[in-house]
């Protein structure tokens, strides 16, 4: 993906992100946090992450969504905190943190590196073998689901967990 | 409470479009071993079927197509068909989540894996379709919620 375009995703995401936070119309804060979640599955997309691209379309742009929205059905559309206004001393901090945090992503690997420590431990072996052990071409499949399997199963019993909560916490007695 | 929408034009797209959505998640399902996607994503996809069937042509139509106590069981269902597929290794002596234990007659090795991979990815979507729609009817329960958006 051409260097101009990856600016173009980024600036966006930084845009969104602001919106969904500032916005006080709720409806138009979810439609902004939906917006982030598809720009940044398009963003996953030119990394060749294609399987993360495809959950954070269908959950971060798509169900979240629904989620919010059917949220604020039973609630009001506008926010009614304000949010306060920034002191000098919380700005300060603010941005001496993301400073910080800025001169530390110099210390990452940059992106793609083959001799980065999450690319020469496992990765190779998975990479080599996947297909011969597991029968499945799609590597993150034969991860997710032969390699890493309790992670997964675990996964789907986290899902499952938080729709049970959900239906308990929002079971009302017909009075 | 979520009713029918307005405009005819929303309500028959909506109504030609749901069973290619779902068409389209059992592609994803199915097709997870050699393309993007899988269980998960094929789940949700599955249940944004019937959200849409809500949104589109109203709650009523939604509980009418599907009830919440069999969405609850087949959440349930998606987690233990994982689960017990999983436990087949142990129960044969091999390691937890070993799908080699389902060898079958000109089934095994690699493909005896990649027919358990199949498996509990079937078993993640019926487990994500039925947590998610779930999530969704309990939101957005009819007759309740006062300011509508």
């Amino acid at each position: 993906m051409s260097v101009l375009l990856n600016a173009l995703f980024l600036a966006l995401l930084v845009i969104l992100a602001v919106a969904a936070v500032r916005v006080r119309d709720l409806v138009g804060a979810v439609l902004a946090l939906s917006a982030y979640g598809l720009v940044l599955a398009l963003t996953w997309a030119g990394m060749g992450a294609v399987d993360v691209a495809f959950t954070e379309a269908v959950v971060g742009a798509g169900a979240s969504t629904v989620f919010f929205l059917a949220t604020l059905l039973r609630t009001v559309r506008t926010e009614q905190v304000r949010l306060p206004r920034a002191r000098a001393a919380s700005l300060a901090a603010v941005l001496l943190l993301g400073g910080l945090l800025f001169l530390a992503t110099h210390e990452f690997p940059s992106w793609g590196d083959p001799a980065s420590p999450a690319s020469v431990h496992v990765s190779p072996r998975y990479l080599r073998l996947g297909y011969e052990e597991t029968g499945a071409p799609n590597i993150v499949t034969a991860v997710l689901a032969d390699y890493r399997g309790y992670d997964t199963l675990i996964e789907t019993v986290v899902i499952f967990t938080a729709a049970l909560a959900c239906w308990v916490l929002l079971w009302r007695p017909k009075a | 409470m979520i009713r029918e929408h307005d405009s005819v034009i929303v309500r028959t797209v909506v109504r030609a479009l749901v069973p290619f959505i779902q068409l389209f998640a059992l592609y994803v399902v199915f097709h997870g071993h050699g393309s993007p996607g899988g269980g998960f994503q094929g789940g949700v996809i599955l249940a944004a079927s019937y959200i849409l069937i809500a949104l589109a042509l109203g709650r009523a139509e939604l509980d009418r197509l599907v009830q919440e106590g069999a969405v609850l069981v087949l959440g349930a269902l998606g987690v233990l068909i994982f689960a017990l597929t999983g436990a087949l290794g142990p129960v044969l002596g091999a390691p937890l989540l070993d799908y080699e234990v389902l060898s079958l007659p000109g089934v095994h090795g690699p493909e005896a894996r990649a027919l358990g991979i199949l498996i509990i990815e079937i078993g993640v979507a019926i487990g994500v379709a039925g947590a998610l729609t779930l999530i969704f009817c309990r939101l957005a329960k009819a007759g309740e919620g006062e300011g509508a958006p």
